[in-house]
């Protein structure tokens, strides 16, 4: 359900993505989701983590500009029209959504992340 | 109203151009009998000492150059025997080779009492604490302050400059009331005060920042951060150092301290002088100085005097802060920018998301110029949000273009990225190759 993703200013910098990765690597820090928003002067790296507060000093310490931003994650039924039913049902609650994006946890198969504009509303639809 | 030298801080202009008149014939004479790089000048004009009765003569006389002092190097351009030499000062410069200078006796004394009056004309006294955070050694802000704070029977502490933590922990201990340094150390300090919360634990009242231009958006910060007035002195080392001119508690343009030192604008470009009130390249005649005189010293300091009494009492001209210099002065795709301008307009922008640090890029791409500016973001505002950043980008973009009349391409870019020093700011890296 409720998530926390780490969002991480990166300007747009060789090796900048890398040292963020060889810094996680280095202390063991596991990414399970992973997403940049760019455009060509910068971008936005959003992450999800295991130990997220472990991986937001370690952010921190290296220099990075790390924001901690509420987000929606929901498990997706392996069917045809399963993601059009979640977003249809936000829509017609008027609920907006800023991003979204997906990945494949090994526990629970494929994964939608969610930033909504109300989550709080959002995160009711789908107690 | 005090004064530190009525007498002449407040003679009336006639007066002082009369004595102005008297002591550069004498100068002019002295530098033709004793400096071999003034009389040559001299000779190839076809100009003789004699030929000078006054200041309505100065624009006769030929002008002088850093590139001089750089010629000269180290002692050519000394019109005094060494004997009589007692300090030397000597400038790194942004371009190379340094340079030197030579004090007597009595240039020392003058020094210190232009320091002097500029301290004392923004409220200071005995029992003020100066923290004198300039460098000392070679370089002449450290020493130049000192001997106005020591002169005017204020207690100083020779702090120099360096060691950020340490700095405020002996402003606070020490009950400091005034701090001189540079305007960009001043602005670090400013920061640090802020994010160690310990404003309310200092006692100054004023700051005397100089020797690298600064603008007033600045000068609000500043004054905000450490819970000040500051106030601007210039001087530099070929004239005589820090206190050829200084602001006065009204804070509208630097007193210059017309009998020593005799100011002119002139048009960089034709080389002549302009009315006074218009803006150009101030020219600087040393009418006492002994050691290492200098007879219409090209500053490359843009700027402006104003004539209009000022309400202090003072009749010395005022000069207008420098807004930039000739040699700093960058041409990108043919327009004139001044880093001044960039920052005057950046400053405007740190409440709303940026920190006052930035860094100018100049390449040449193509034959054609490409100009860059870098700025750091400040955390508060980093929101998980493309569009505010890409908003902001387009905000400072536009202001800067409306100003300069030039593109420039912004880069927000992550705090403490661009590398700070302590003394002057390198904020400029041109990588054109022309
Ligand atoms: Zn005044």
């Amino acid at each position: 359900m409720f998530a926390t993703q780490l969002s991480v200013f990166v300007e747009n910098k060789t090796g900048r993505l890398s040292e963020i990765l060889n810094a996680f690597s280095e202390h063991h820090i596991n990414i399970r989701a992973l997403s940049i928003a760019e455009n060509s002067e910068f971008g936005i790296l959003r992450l999800i983590v295991k130990e997220t507060e472990r991986a937001y000093d370690i952010l921190k310490r290296e220099g990075f500009i790390v924001k901690k931003t509420e987000v929606i994650s929901l498990p997706l039924e392996d069917k045809p029209g399963a993601l059009a039913k979640i977003v249809d049902k936000l829509s017609e609650e008027g609920v907006g959504i800023e991003y979204l994006y997906a990945f494949v946890s090994p526990e629970n198969g494929a994964n939608v992340v969610f930033r909504l504009d109300n989550p709080e509303k959002g995160g009711k639809l789908f107690k | 109203m005090a004064y530190w030298n009525e007498h002449w801080e407040t003679m009336p202009r006639e007066e002082l151009e009369a004595y102005q008149s008297e002591k550069l014939v004498w100068q002019v004479k002295r530098c033709y009998e004793n400096v071999e790089c003034f009389r040559n000048r001299m000779d190839e004009l076809g100009l003789t000492p004699e030929e000078i009765h006054g200041i309505e003569d100065l624009p006769k006389l030929p002008f002088s150059y850093k590139k001089d002092l750089r010629d000269y190097y180290p002692y050519g351009l000394f019109a005094a025997p060494m004997k009589d030499i007692v300090r030397i000062h000597a400038s790194s410069g942004t371009t190379g080779k340094r340079i030197v200078a030579g004090y007597t006796k009595n240039d020392l004394e003058v020094w210190a009492d232009g320091a002097a009056r500029v301290l004392t004309s923004v409220g200071l006294g005995e029992g003020d604490i100066i923290q004198v955070s300039y460098g000392y050694g070679l370089f002449t802000g450290g020493l130049g302050l000192h001997g106005g704070a020591e002169k005017i029977g204020a207690t100083v502490i020779p702090m120099s400059s360096g060691n950020t933590a340490l700095q405020i922990q002996t402003m606070i201990d020490l009950k400091a009331t005034a701090l001189c340094c540079t305007p960009s150390y001043a602005m670090y300090l400013g920061e640090e005060v802020q994010r160690l919360g310990v404003q309310d634990q200092l006692s100054l009242k004023a700051g005397i920042f100089g020797a690298e231009p600064w603008s007033e958006e600045m000068r609000r910060q500043i004054e905000a951060a450490l819970g000040i007035r500051a106030y601007d002195i210039y001087g530099l080392t070929e004239i005589i150092g820090p206190g050829v001119s200084g602001e006065c508690e009204y804070q509208a343009g630097m007193h210059v301290w017309e009998d020593h030192f005799i100011p002119e604008i002139i048009d960089p470009d034709t080389l002549e002088p302009l009315p006074v009130g218009s803006e150009g390249e101030l020219v600087f005649t040393t009418i006492t100085k002994e050691g290492m005189p200098m007879i219409r010293y090209r500053t490359r300091d843009i700027c402006r005097l104003d004539p209009v009494p000022c309400k202090c009492g003072r009749t010395h001209y005022r000069m207008m802060k420098p807004h930039g210099r000739t040699d700093d002065m960058l041409i990108i795709r043919g327009v004139n920018v001044f880093p001044s301008q960039i920052e005057e307009v950046l400053l405007g922008f740190t409440m709303g998301g940026i920190t006052p640090n930035y860094q100018i890029i100049v390449d040449r791409v193509n034959h054609t110029d490409t100009f860059d500016i870098n700025v750091e973001m400040s955390e508060e505002f980093f929101a998980d949000d493309m569009k505010s950043i890409e908003k902001l980008e387009g905000e400072i973009t536009a202001k800067l273009r409306s100003v300069l009349g030039i593109g420039a391409k912004v880069h927000l870019v992550s705090p403490k990225s661009i590398a700070r020093s302590e003394g002057k700011a390198k904020r400029v890296i041109d990588k054109r190759k022309i």
